[in-house]
Order: structure tokens, then C-alpha cells, then sequence
């Protein structure tokens, strides 16, 4: 049971069991909808940016063990964090996922759990899901900025 | 059953299958329980396509010397034998690349060029994406419309609202005959007298009845049935189009190519006779003798005797998953009413998960939606758990699975 062992950490089965930052924001400055197409798993992310700063991000929808936990994460990691930081800390998610960087935990904090995601590439998809959705969050907060928002 | 057909040893059959005969690299037996995505294969069909590979590999239909009419020969008897094994005339069955891509030559060559706004095209909630994508398509084109006929609580057809839904402005009917979510059987040759009562054409998406029972298509009478080889110990790259003959030679061809041709001049082209005219380029010579030689190796075993071995398989597997607790089976509970195709949600544990932990138990599994995604929404959830099995699945398999499920539970701390 090694490789079960080393993909569900500890941390992994906790953040799923007691999912942080779980919900919609009323008022959000942006909102994502994305969904997994290998299960059809469902994530919305909402973000709330004040002086170029996610005052809060939440996350909501059903998905197995390491998609949820990934998004409990994230709302952990990101929030407080400006917007170039967040996407460079997504960045570095990405590429832990892809096993193109060494994981640094100041980075990533509970997050770096998941580093084993990336000998399973079927789930790399469901750890990715809510990041890139803060990604893409991030690029339509910015979108509707510029044009006058 | 009625009559007294003897089960298969499912034991015995696996010594046949090297991947499954051949002990894992850690030792441990595997429990290869996804046969409704594909099979796995018999040491005959490795044999049979490395002897064509080894003795007589030419391209068909064209050399004079006579390795290249060996090699024709081979690969005719593997359209003989797909003829063969669905009671079908052969000058009906096109061979193509799987059934996928036998679903859309129909759509493109008889979909797109006979389809008109108004059109319908029906099909049931229960239908892979294969039998369902493929008409949205040539909807787009056509401006046609695809109706989708539901699906009761149980997993079966609707059958009052499917006939409802037939009408004169239905042009065709897909259904699918044996459900590779549900493992739900569709009473098909009722559906195609329904269609054929307004006129309309009939597909039946075969690919999951014809590996594991005995299939008539002469008595089903559709107009067109798709089934492939890989889900029935042949290899992949290989489908079958059973379609009827007077239907086949109206329709304009779908690929065009080499082969497929009568004459062809700067100003145009002329067909060759079905099922070549629907044959383009050099087919799948091969994957047509591997073909043959698993449809010999399933006629040896009798596929009546697979049928009865997959209905005792039914009951071990309902019995072994009503004792997991907080499963649901999805689909019918009759043994003569459903296949051996098994999907279940579990309460708090996601079929990703639940995959993932059965494959550290050896035991393989599908999760997900199983390329039925309108179905996946009608049954109120995103995705399920699928076991399947086949000819070579034992109880011993079912068992492992049901233990396996038990742990699972406590693993991920759900109870």
C-alpha cells in the first residue's frame, strides 16, 4: 500500500474531510465555473480582490478526495496573497503537477501534499481543477478591470 | 434458464488470456474487472495476427502474386466470420475502424445527405456519446433534431414515452442494445418494428451484446448494427458495420479513396459494389484476421454458454455488492434483464477514489462517466464506479472486489 499511502497523505484526507473555505462569495470580483471532463467533477471558485489583493477566495462543488482537498488548499495558500503572487504560486503548482519543478513548501504551504499527484496523471487533472480556476479567475477579474469595471 | 446450457470455467478460460495467466510483477493475482471497455486477449488472436504478420503480410485486393491473395483471403474471413457470428448476409458487413467509427459513416453518408429541418433523429437516454455525438453533428449540418427518449428510475427504457417519441418526422432511431453504464438489455427488435412502423431507419449500437450473448441481426431486423472487435477478444482498430443491403447500396459512399472505387477519370468517379464502397484506403488486414480468429475462439466456448456464465456472474455480483454498505447499484437487479456490466455510487466516496484504491488491491476498474454523460445526469450523479466482466471472470474475482470495496470504506474513514 505504499504508492496508496504516499498519494493520500495524511494532510490529503484531512483537508477532505474538513474542507477549508467551502462556499460562494455574494459579491465576488470574479467567478469561475470549470468542470473535469474525464469524471465531470464540478468546481466553482469566486474571488474577492481589494487593492489588488485576494481579500478571499472560496470554493465550492463536489469531487473526489484530491480534488477537494486541492481546492481546501488553495483557498489557504491564496488568500491575503496579490494577484501576481497567487498566479505565480498557481505556476508553481502546475509545474509541481507536471514534476517539472522541486516543490517548495514557503510556496505552496499544505499544498506541497500533493506532490505525489504526479505519478497518477488521470488525477492530475482533479488536483489542477480549482487552481487553474483561480487562474482563470484572476485573468477575468483583470479583463473586466481594464475595460472599465 | 430454461434450457440447460453448462457455464464456462471461467478458471480454466483464464489460462487462455497470457496477460491474465501471467502473475503480476509483484506476485499478486490481478482482477481485471473493466472487459466492457475492452477485453482482454486470447493467446489464439496473438497468434493468429503474428502468423499473418510472419507467413503472408500484402496489401488485399490488388496483388496478382499469391501471398497477396493469401493475405485477402485472411482478411475476407474475417468479414466471413463477423457475418457469421450476427446471422447476417456478408455482402452487408463493413468493416471499419470501430464501432464509433461505424456509427458515423451512417451519420455522414446517409445523415447528411437525406437529413432536413423538421427531421428527427431519436435516441435514448442511455446511449454512449458514440451513438449521440455524432448525430448532434450532422444536426448542425442538416438542421435535424436529436430527441432523447427517457429512461424510468430503474435504468430501463421508457417504453410508452419511447413510443410517443416515434412520429413522422422521425427518421431514424438509435438504441443502444445492452448499456455499458446500467448493463440494462433493451428489447431492440421491438424498438426497430417501432421505427420501422413510421418509416424510419433503426441503428442498434451492439457493442456491448454482441461480445457476450448470442445476437440475430437477421431478427432484429435494424438497418444498421455496430458492434467492435476489441471488447470481443480481438484487437483494436476494428469495427463492423452490419448494415442491410438494399440500404448500404443507396447510400453514397462515406470516405473516399483507394479501394472504394469502380472508376475513377479527371471528370469524376464511380463506386465499387458493398461493403468495398464503404471501405477507403488499405483497411485493417491484421486486426480482420485477429478479428476471425476471436470470433472462432467465442464460437468454440458457444456464446449461449457465455450468456449463462454472465447470468450466474450477475447474481454473485448483485449479491457481493449488497452486502458493501452504503452502495447503490444502478440498473436492473433481474439477471435476465441486464449484462455483466456493474456501476454503483457509494455514500461519501467518490468513484476516483474508489478506483484508485481498488487498483492498489490489483483489482481494475472504471470510474467516471463512462462516455454517457446525459445518462450520468438523468441518474443524479457525476460520475460511478463500473466493474465489468466477461467469459474469464470468476467469482473469486467478485469476491476480491467486494472485500476490497469493504476496506475502501474504512481506508477513507466513511464508515
Amino acid at each position: 500500500m505504499g504508492g496508496l499511502d504516499d498519494l493520500y497523505q495524511q494532510l490529503i484526507l484531512d483537508h477532505y474531510r474538513n474542507r477549508r473555505g467551502r462556499g460562494r462569495i455574494d459579491h465576488a470580483s470574479a467567478s469561475v465555473h470549470e468542470h473535469n471532463p474525464v469524471c465531470g467533477d464540478e468546481c466553482y471558485l469566486d474571488i474577492l480582490v481589494l487593492d489588488d489583493r485576494l481579500v478571499e477566495v472560496r470554493s465550492d462543488g463536489d469531487g473526489c478526495s484530491i480534488s477537494q482537498a486541492a481546492a481546501s488548499m488553495l483557498t489557504e495558500v491564496a488568500e491575503g496573497k496579490r494577484l501576481e503572487e497567487a498566479l505565480e504560486t498557481v505556476e508553481h503548482f502546475r509545474l509541481m503537477m507536471h514534476g517539472e519543478v522541486e516543490p517548495d513548501e514557503d510556496v505552496l504551504g499544505d499544498a506541497i501534499a500533493l506532490e505525489g499527484v504526479a505519478k497518477y496523471p488521470v488525477r492530475v487533472k482533479c488536483a489542477l481543477l480549482s487552481w487553474l480556476a483561480l487562474r482563470d479567475a484572476i485573468a477575468g477579474y483583470r479583463e473586466t478591470t481594464a475595460h472599465g469595471g | 434458464m430454461g434450457n440447460s446450457v453448462t457455464a464456462v470455467d471461467a478458471t480454466a478460460l483464464k489460462a487462455e488470456f497470457p496477460l491474465l495467466a501471467t502473475p503480476r510483477p509483484d506476485g499478486r493475482t490481478l482482477h481485471y474487472l473493466d472487459s466492457a471497455a475492452t477485453s482482454q486477449k486470447p493467446q489464439a488472436v496473438l497468434d493468429a495476427m503474428d502468423a499473418y504478420y510472419c507467413e503472408t503480410n500484402a496489401n488485399v485486393h490488388r496483388g496478382v502474386y499469391e501471398m497477396a491473395a493469401e493475405a485477402t483471403d485472411r482478411f475476407e474471413a474475417g468479414r466471413t466470420a463477423a457475418a457469421r457470428l450476427v446471422n447476417h448476409p456478408r455482402e452487408g458487413l463493413v468493416l471499419a475502424k470501430n464501432a464509433t467509427e461505424a456509427i458515423n459513416l451512417v451519420a455522414w453518408a446517409w445523415g447528411t445527405r437525406t437529413l432536413r429541418e423538421g427531421d428527427e433523429i431519436l435516441v435514448t437516454g442511455m446511449e454512449h456519446h458514440s451513438d449521440i455525438v455524432p448525430w448532434q453533428i450532422v444536426a448542425t449540418i442538416t438542421g435535424a433534431k436529436v430527441v432523447f427518449a427517457p429512461i424510468t428510475p430503474g435504468g430501463e427504457l421508457d417504453m410508452d414515452a419511447l413510443q410517443g417519441l416515434i412520429t413522422e418526422r422521425t427518421r431514424l432511431v438509435g438504441v443502444v442494445h445492452a448499456s455499458n453504464v446500467l448493463g440494462t438489455i433493451n428489447p431492440v427488435a421491438e424498438i426497430v418494428t417501432m421505427a420501422h412502423a413510421v418509416g424510419a431507419l433503426a441503428l442498434v449500437d451492439a457493442t456491448q451484446s454482441v461480445p457476450h450473448m448470442p445476437v440475430d441481426a437477421t431478427a432484429i431486423d435494424a438497418d444498421f448494427l455496430v458492434f467492435t472487435g476489441h471488447k470481443l477478444c480481438g484487437p483494436t482498430g476494428i469495427g463492423c458495420l452490419a448494415g442491410r443491403p438494399s440500404v448500404l447500396e443507396a447510400i453514397e459512399p462515406f470516405l473516399g479513396g483507394g479501394e472504394m472505387i469502380n472508376d475513377v477519370t479527371t471528370e469524376g468517379s464511380t463506386w465499387a459494389e458493398i461493403p468495398l464502397k464503404f471501405e477507403a484506403g488499405t483497411p485493417p488486414i491484421a486486426e480482420a484476421v485477429g478479428l476471425a480468429a476471436a470470433i472462432e475462439f467465442l464460437e468454440g466456448i458457444g456464446l449461449d454458454r457465455i450468456r449463462a456464465h454472465e447470468r450466474e456472474l450477475c447474481v454473485q455480483m448483485l449479491a457481493a455488492l449488497d452486502e458493501v454498505p452504503g452502495l447503490t447499484v444502478l440498473g436492473p437487479r433481474d439477471p435476465d434483464r441486464r449484462g455483466a456490466a456493474f456501476s454503483w455510487v457509494m455514500d461519501d466516496l467518490h468513484p476516483h477514489d474508489i478506483a484508485q484504491f481498488l487498483d492498489s488491491k490489483n483489482i481494475c476498474v472504471r470510474a467516471g462517466h463512462h462516455c454517457a454523460k446525459p445518462l450520468m445526469r438523468v441518474l443524479g450523479t457525476q460520475a460511478t464506479t463500473r466493474a465489468s466482466g466477461y467469459l474469464y471472470t470468476t467469482e473469486e474475482d467478485v469476491l476480491a472486489l467486494r472485500d476490497a470495496l469493504i476496506e475502501c470504506r474504512s481506508w477513507f474513514g466513511v464508515g
